[in-house]
C-alpha cells in the first residue's frame, strides 16, 4: 500500500480496525522509518492495538496510547502524545479510532489540523457479515454518522468482509459486490480488500488491491 | 453470500431477543455489556420498540415489571454490581409471577470489581439475588450461536412458567466475535389472560402484586410456586456431555470455563487420560443426573470455575459425595488456561489412578 502521512481506520465496532491498523503499521514501516501507530479507542477497553505492545515495540514502530487501555480502568482516556500526530509532520501515521460515532467523537480535537495539512487517508472499515451493516445503505447511514461525529470527510474504503474462523475465499468473493456498491454509491474507491494471510494466495488475483492480515492473538 | 453474520456475543442476545419478540428493553450502561444497549438503541426505534436507558438499574428492572405486567416480552441486562441492584426488582417480580428475561455479563467481584470475565456470580444467580423462597432459570451459553439460542429459549421458558429467565454469561462471551446464524424457528407467544391490558367491561380486573398480608394465602403461593419449580426439574434440564461415556475424570464447567476445559479434555485424551466434560447449560435447574450417572465409572470430578468455587457444591450435591470433587480455578476476572486444566486432570490421573 501506499500511504499519505496520517491514515486514519474507522468503522463499525467489530469490523476489525484494530487487527487492519498493526498490519498496516508493520507494512508502512517496511517503507519509512518514522512509523508511529496511534491507539485513540474512548469507546472499547478490550482489544486493543496495546495487545500487540511487545511486537510492536520489536518491530520499531512507536505506540501512542492510552496508559489505561487494556486495563481494568474503563475510561474514555486519550493519550497525552496524541497531539503529537499532528505537531511533528516528519512521522507518518496509522491511527487507530474507536467504533461508531461515538469512537469518532474523539477525532474531534485533531481534525482541523488534519483538514489543514491535508495528508491524510480516511477510510472507513467495512463488512457486510456485520448485523448492522450487511448493505450498502446501512453501511452509508453508520459512515455519515462517523463523518459527522468525526469531522473528517472519508477518503475510501476498506473491504474487511469476514465471517471470523468460518471465512473462506469464497465468503471474501461473495462480499465484492457489496464492496462495490458501497462504493458506487458513496463515490469513494476500495482501497484494498483484507483477508487473513492463508487465503491471500487463493484470492490473489481475483480480487484487486488484496492486502494480507496477520490475526492479533485472541482468547478461544 | 452466508447466511451467518458475525456477531459479538452481546449483539446475538440483542437481536435475538427482537426476533423473538422483545420490543421493550430498559437499562444502564455497564461494562462488559453496553453493547446490548447500544445494539438495542440503534435497532429499537426502527422496528417500533422502546429502548429507554433508564436512570439506573433499579429504575430499569421497575420498567421491566411494568412490562411484563401488560404482557410483553421484555428485557433488561447489566453485568455483575448492576445486577445486585436489580435484586430487589427480581425479587418483586418472582412474588408477582412476571415472566421476563434478565442479562448478566458477568464481571470479576465483589464491589465495583474490575471488568475482566467472571462467573462469581453463581450463587446470586442459582439461590436468588434477591429475599424470599423464588427461583430464576438460569441459562449458561458457552458460544455467541447459544447466545442468541438461549436468549429465544429463555424467553418461551419465562413465558410458558410466568417467571424470570436469567442469561448468566461472562465477559469473555459478551465480547468475543463468532459466526451466528440467525434462522431461529420463533413459537408463537402464548395467550396472557392474566396481565393488565384492560378489562374493556368484560372481565374483571387481574391484579399484579406481591404484596400478601395473610400469612396463609402467601405460604400456598409459595407452594404453588415450588410445584411449578418442580415441574421445571423435571422437564427443563439441559447439558451437554462431552467424552463421558468412559470417563475416569470427568470435569464440570460451564460457560467460558467449558470451552477451556474442552481443549484440556481433548489434551488428555491425546496422552491416554480417560478424561470426559459435564456442562451444564441450565445451571437451575441443575443437572443432577449426568453427575449421578458419571459417578458409577468416574473415580474423580473436577469443577473448573472462574470463582472461589460455587457451582463445586452443586456437583458434590448431584453426586452425592459419591466421588471426590476438586476445584481448578481463576478469580478476579482471570481465565484458567487450558494448560491449567490439563495439569489439574493428571494430577487426578495420578492420585486416583486413572491412567
Amino acid at each position: 500500500m501506499e500511504y499519505k502521512r496520517l491514515t486514519l481506520l474507522c468503522g463499525h465496532y467489530g469490523s476489525g480496525k484494530t487487527n487492519i491498523a498493526v498490519n498496516m503499521a508493520l507494512d508502512l514501516k517496511n517503507q519509512y522509518e518514522n512509523t508511529v501507530i496511534a491507539d485513540l479507542d474512548i469507546v472499547n477497553p478490550y482489544f486493543r492495538t496495546k495487545d500487540s505492545k511487545d511486537m510492536l515495540e520489536e518491530a520499531g514502530i512507536r505506540l501512542v496510547v492510552s496508559q489505561y487501555a487494556g486495563t481494568n480502568l474503563d475510561i474514555p482516556a486519550m493519550p497525552q502524545e496524541m497531539y503529537s500526530l499532528t505537531d511533528d509532520q516528519r512521522v507518518k501515521a496509522i491511527l487507530d479510532i474507536g467504533g461508531d460515532d461515538r469512537g469518532a467523537l474523539a477525532l474531534g480535537r485533531l481534525a482541523p489540523a488534519i483538514r489543514k495539512e491535508n495528508d491524510y487517508e480516511m477510510l472507513m472499515v467495512i463488512n457486510c457479515y456485520r448485523p448492522l451493516t450487511r448493505d450498502a445503505a446501512s453501511t452509508i447511514e453508520v459512515m455519515r454518522e462517523i463523518e459527522y461525529a468525526g469531522g473528517i470527510p472519508f477518503t475510501g474504503l476498506i473491504n474487511n468482509s469476514n465471517l471470523g474462523d468460518e471465512t473462506t475465499a469464497q465468503v471474501v468473493l461473495d462480499s465484492m459486490d457489496y464492496a462495490r456498491e458501497t462504493a458506487a454509491q458513496s463515490g469513494l474507491p476500495i482501497c484494498c480488500t483484507t483477508v487473513e494471510k492463508s487465503l491471500y494466495n487463493e484470492l490473489s488475483g481475483k480480487i484487486d488491491r488484496l492486502f494480507p492480515l496477520t490475526l492479533q492473538p485472541k482468547i478461544r | 453470500m452466508a447466511d451467518k453474520v458475525l456477531m459479538k456475543g452481546n449483539e446475538a442476545i440483542a437481536e435475538a431477543a427482537i426476533t423473538a419478540g422483545c420490543r421493550f428493553y430498559f437499562g444502564y450502561p455497564i461494562t462488559p455489556q453496553t453493547e446490548i444497549a447500544a445494539y438495542m438503541a440503534k435497532r429499537m426505534p426502527k422496528i417500533g420498540g422502546t429502548f429507554l436507558q433508564a436512570e439506573s438499574e433499579i429504575a430499569a428492572i421497575n420498567m421491566v415489571y411494568g412490562v411484563a405486567s401488560a404482557g410483553k416480552r421484555v428485557m433488561t441486562s447489566s453485568s455483575s454490581p448492576g445486577i445486585s441492584l436489580k435484586g430487589e426488582g427480581i425479587s418483586y417480580m418472582a412474588g408477582s409471577d412476571l415472566p421476563g428475561l434478565i442479562v448478566n455479563v458477568q464481571r470479576g467481584g465483589p464491589g465495583l470489581g474490575g471488568i475482566q470475565p467472571s462467573q462469581s456470580d453463581y450463587f446470586q444467580a442459582t439461590r436468588g439475588g434477591g429475599h424470599g423462597d423464588y427461583h430464576l432459570i438460569v441459562l449458561a451459553p458457552a458460544s455467541v450461536q447459544e447466545m442468541a439460542d438461549l436468549t429465544i429459549k429463555g424467553f418461551e421458558l419465562a413465558d410458558k412458567y410466568r417467571m424470570m429467565t436469567m442469561i448468566l454469561a461472562d465477559g469473555t462471551m459478551g465480547q468475543m466475535m463468532e459466526p451466528v446464524s440467525l434462522d431461529f424457528d420463533i413459537k408463537p407467544e402464548p395467550e396472557k389472560p392474566w396481565a393488565t391490558t384492560g378489562t374493556q367491561m368484560k372481565r374483571p380486573h387481574n391484579i399484579i402484586n406481591s404484596l400478601s398480608l395473610v400469612p396463609e394465602e402467601l405460604e400456598q403461593q409459595n407452594f404453588r410456586r415450588y410445584e411449578k419449580y418442580a415441574e421445571i426439574e423435571k422437564n427443563e434440564v439441559m447439558y451437554e456431555e462431552y467424552m463421558m461415556d468412559d470417563a475416569q475424570i470427568a470435569i464440570a464447567a460451564f460457560g467460558i470455563a467449558a470451552r477451556v476445559s474442552k481443549n484440556a479434555v481433548n489434551e488428555a485424551r491425546s496422552k491416554g487420560i480417560k478424561a470426559g466434560m459435564i456442562r451444564p447449560i441450565t445451571l437451575w435447574p441443575f443437572p443432577k443426573e449426568p453427575f449421578m450417572k458419571a459417578a458409577e465409572h468416574v473415580k474423580q470430578f473436577i469443577s473448573v470455575e472462574l470463582s472461589m468455587g460455587q457451582m463445586i457444591e452443586d456437583v458434590q450435591l448431584a453426586e452425592q459425595c459419591r466421588r471426590p470433587v476438586t476445584l481448578c480455578k481463576r478469580a478476579g476476572g482471570m481465565i484458567p488456561s487450558p494448560e491449567m486444566v490439563l495439569a489439574a486432570i493428571e494430577e487426578a490421573a495420578e492420585n486416583g489412578g486413572a491412567l
